[in-house]
């Protein structure tokens, strides 16, 4: 980008400060550590000048927004034309204090739902389910079968909002359900629009929500993808997150790189359906975290978005500009969350959210200050809807696009971040891919490394964490009101869904699983036999037990 | 700092995730500063009943049982690991946790056997601190 004469000029005149104002500058004020890094341990420097910056080519390695390779963004207009979504993750108790709790937050002025399910829906039990006692609407919704994905979705109309659901081993029942919902509605498939977290690889070794084996939870994953793109054109599938790999510990750089890798086993295996990469890449969407490193966050969305264009062009031959574009969701990071001095919490998240509106997000949720403690109140989460909306309207930063390109610092660590993410990509690669890299162990250790690094640079102090390991607050009270499930949840709930068991039609029910059987025995897309089963009210628990039957379970490899 | 027992056996000790919970971050950095600490460290992995909780300490002989949950279920299943507990004799062993644990359970678990619980930014070596100091001697 710069004239090469220019550069030497800027160099000698560098090496002229380093000499002259320098020294005197750090005699009087030593600089505070002998070394300064980033999360993923990459050093930075006191100052970034062109130098750092010097091979890049404007065009090539930034471009315009909405074209490749979409560094700036993936929208010509970005925040101009369109905020991004405000979304925030929520549920607990029964459909109903659900249902209620997203109306609340669509009052409030959020644009777009995401359900958390409880620990029993998650792990595709039914909430009678003996592993499911005491777990009941405890860190989720409660779901069962389509009665209760009625209620959560009752008097809200699918066709004006776009739902996203963390749900991965049973996505495909869940997805089920909602277009049932959606059929019951009258809202036509093609235009029903969300997102499925359906990214089963992350769970082996981030989330570890595992049900079956690595691979028949890839298989599951790969036939929503299919389905949705012969049947679902506004649905995402998919939601490749990097979120998890980050709070279960991992660096950015890791975060970034194990993402994408995912991503590219995703695209992999659904080539193998017969269909052609621009038939589905365009609906594959991504998530990741926002951490406290400001830059080195931006930096990371920056290159992320840059990284996937690259792949999907060179690797995959993509023709369509949109198979290249990262459509991501970005949460703030829960881990950075204190349980000491808990509205502190309310600063971190307003600096993790404005990393992600910089780095061009088209999705953000923002943790509540109440993180460390339980989940969300009306309260704790208004603020952090708040924090979003203050960022949108008050703070001017979404009035241009991609304000912080050509900060020779941002630039150079947008590229520093792609460069160590490809060593990671190449290494995955070398070691044959995603599942044996799972089935080694690899990412396993990577990520459980990096957590316990984290933790020994608190606990030396090398990382300063406010209210944890210094300013701390002796003796603290914590001063704000906590929310807890009534324990009636469980009771009420486990009613419901025996009474819709001796209320259907189980001859059909039956039939259905059945049915189900045989389409897994064969290998076929479930998609359709699954949609069939919840239309007949055949429960979340009863489908995930034929197909635990089919596939088996997944046995944890345990590596501390 | 002494990190065996008198007859000189090292610590044994039981880090276990009851119920659904899959949060492990915490229970691996636990059980990593134990060992780093110099002691015999067992880590259960995810998802384990209070049953098999239960029989993995009987099976390894374990002085020391430390139970990580951050899902809130903690009222349901910590009662029948210590009801299993005292059913199998097992009652010289010191049971303690960490997570995300209420305040206000905190008292509750106390009356039922549970010796501590920490919570959320505790330095694994208060952790070590504390075990060292408490665990049954053998
Ligand atoms: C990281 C995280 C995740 C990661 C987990 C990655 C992993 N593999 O562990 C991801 C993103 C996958 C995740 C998902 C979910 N999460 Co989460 N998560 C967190 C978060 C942000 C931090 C936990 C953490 O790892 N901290 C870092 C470690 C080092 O600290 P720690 O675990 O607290 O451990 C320390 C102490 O507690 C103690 N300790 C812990 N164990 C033990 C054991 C012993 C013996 C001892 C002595 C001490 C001890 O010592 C440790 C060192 O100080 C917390 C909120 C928070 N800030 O605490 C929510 C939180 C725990 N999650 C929550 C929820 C609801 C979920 C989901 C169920 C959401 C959903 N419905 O889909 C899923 C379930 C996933 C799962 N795997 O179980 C809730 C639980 C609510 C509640 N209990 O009421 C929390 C509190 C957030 C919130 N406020 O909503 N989560």
């Amino acid at each position: 980008m710069f004239d090469h004469r220019k550069i030497e000029e800027i160099t000698k005149e560098r090496e002229r400060w380093e000499k002259s104002t320098l020294p005197n500058w750090i005699k009087q004020c030593p600089e505070r550590q002998k070394e300064f890094k980033n999360h993923s341990g990459i050093t930075v420097k006191g100052l970034y000048t062109p130098e750092d910056i010097k091979d890049l080519d404007y065009m090539r390695d930034l471009g315009f927004p909405g074209e490749y390779p979409f560094t700036r963004g993936l929208h010509a207009t970005m925040y101009r034309g369109r905020l991004w979504t405000m979304r925030m993750f929520a549920g607990y108790g029964t459909a109903e204090d659900t249902n209620k709790r997203f109306k609340y937050l669509l009052s409030e002025g959020e644009t777009g739902l995401s359900t958390a399910f409880d620990y029993p829906t998650i792990m595709g039990y039914d909430s009678d389910h003996p592993m499911a006692r005491g777990e009941v609407g405890v860190c989720g919704v409660a779901v069962s079968s389509l009665r209760d994905m009625e209620i959560l979705f009752d008097g809200i109309p699918l066709d004006r909002v776009t739902t996203s659901m963390t749900i991965n081993g049973p996505a495909s029942v869940l997805l089920a359900m909602y277009v049932a919902v959606g059929d019951k509605q009258g809202v036509s498939r093609e235009k029903l629009g969300g997102t499925t977290q359906n990214d089963n690889l992350k769970e082996f070794f981030a989330q570890k929500l595992c049900i079956f084996p690595p691979k028949p939870s890839l298989k599951l994953s790969v036939d929503i993808i299919e389905y949705c793109a012969r049947h679902l054109p506004k649905w995402n599938p998919i939601s490749i997150s990097g979120y998890h790999i980050r709070e279960a510990g991992a660096t950015a750089v890791q975060e970034l790189a194990f993402t994408l890798y995912d991503g590219i086993a995703y695209v992999e295996e659904t080539l193998k359906r017969g269909l052609k990469v621009d038939d589905f890449a365009h609906r594959l969407s991504f998530f990741f975290a926002s951490h406290n490193d400001f830059f080195e966050e931006i930096a990371k969305f920056r290159a992320a978005r840059r990284l996937w264009a690259k792949i999907m062009k060179e690797r995959f031959h993509a023709k369509n500009p949109r198979s290249m574009w990262m459509r991501m969701h970005v949460q703030t990071s829960g881990c950075t969350l204190t349980a000491q001095q808990p509205l502190n919490n309310i600063v971190r998240t307003t600096i993790q959210a404005l990393a992600a509106v910089l780095g061009g997000t088209q999705s953000l949720h923002t943790n509540s200050f109440d993180e460390a403690l339980c989940l969300p109140t009306e309260e704790s989460v208004r603020v952090a809807l708040r924090t979003q909306q203050i960022i949108a309207y008050e703070s001017g930063v979404a009035n241009t696009v991609d304000p912080l390109a050509g900060s020779y610092y941002v630039e150079a660590l947008t590229n520093e971040m792609e460069e160590k993410a490809m060593e990671y990509i190449q290494k995955i690669d070398d070691m044959g891919g995603v599942i044996p890299a799972i089935e080694k162990g690899f990412f396993q250790r990577e990520i459980a490394d990096s957590a316990y690094r984290y933790q020994r640079e608190i606990e030396e102090k090398k990382r300063i964490i406010v209210g944890v390991n210094e300013y701390i607050i002796e003796g603290e009270e914590i001063p704000i009101k906590l929310l807890r499930v009534n324990p009636s949840v469980e009771k009420k709930q486990v009613e419901r869904l025996q009474k819709l068991r001796r209320e259907r039609d189980n001859r059909k029910v039956k039939e259905a699983l059945e049915k189900l059987h045989y389409t897994a025995e064969k290998g076929e897309n479930l998609m359709p036999t699954i949609i069939e089963a919840v239309k007949a009210y055949a429960t979340l628990g009863e489908i995930m037990d034929v197909l635990r039957k089919v596939y088996g379970e997944y046995k944890e490899l345990i590596i501390i | 700092m002494q990190n065996e027992s008198k007859s000189g056996r090292k610590i044994r000790v039981l880090i276990a995730k009851p119920g659904l919970d899959s949060h492990d971050r915490g229970a691996k950095v636990v059980a990593r500063a134990l060992r780093d600490a110099g002691m015999e460290v067992i880590y259960t992995g995810l998802r384990q009943t209070p049953e098999q909780i239960v029989e993995a300490a009987l099976q390894e002989d374990v002085d020391v049982i430390g139970l990580s949950i951050l899902s809130g279920a903690h009222m349901t299943l910590f009662p029948r690991i210590m009801e299993l507990l005292k059913e199998k004799g097992l009652t010289d062993v010191l049971v303690f946790a960490g997570g995300i644990i209420p305040e206000e359970d905190v008292s509750e678990l106390k009356k039922i056997g549970i010796k501590e619980v920490f919570g959320p930014g505790t330095p694994t070596e208060k952790i070590i601190k504390y075990v060292l100091k408490n665990a049954p001697k053998r």
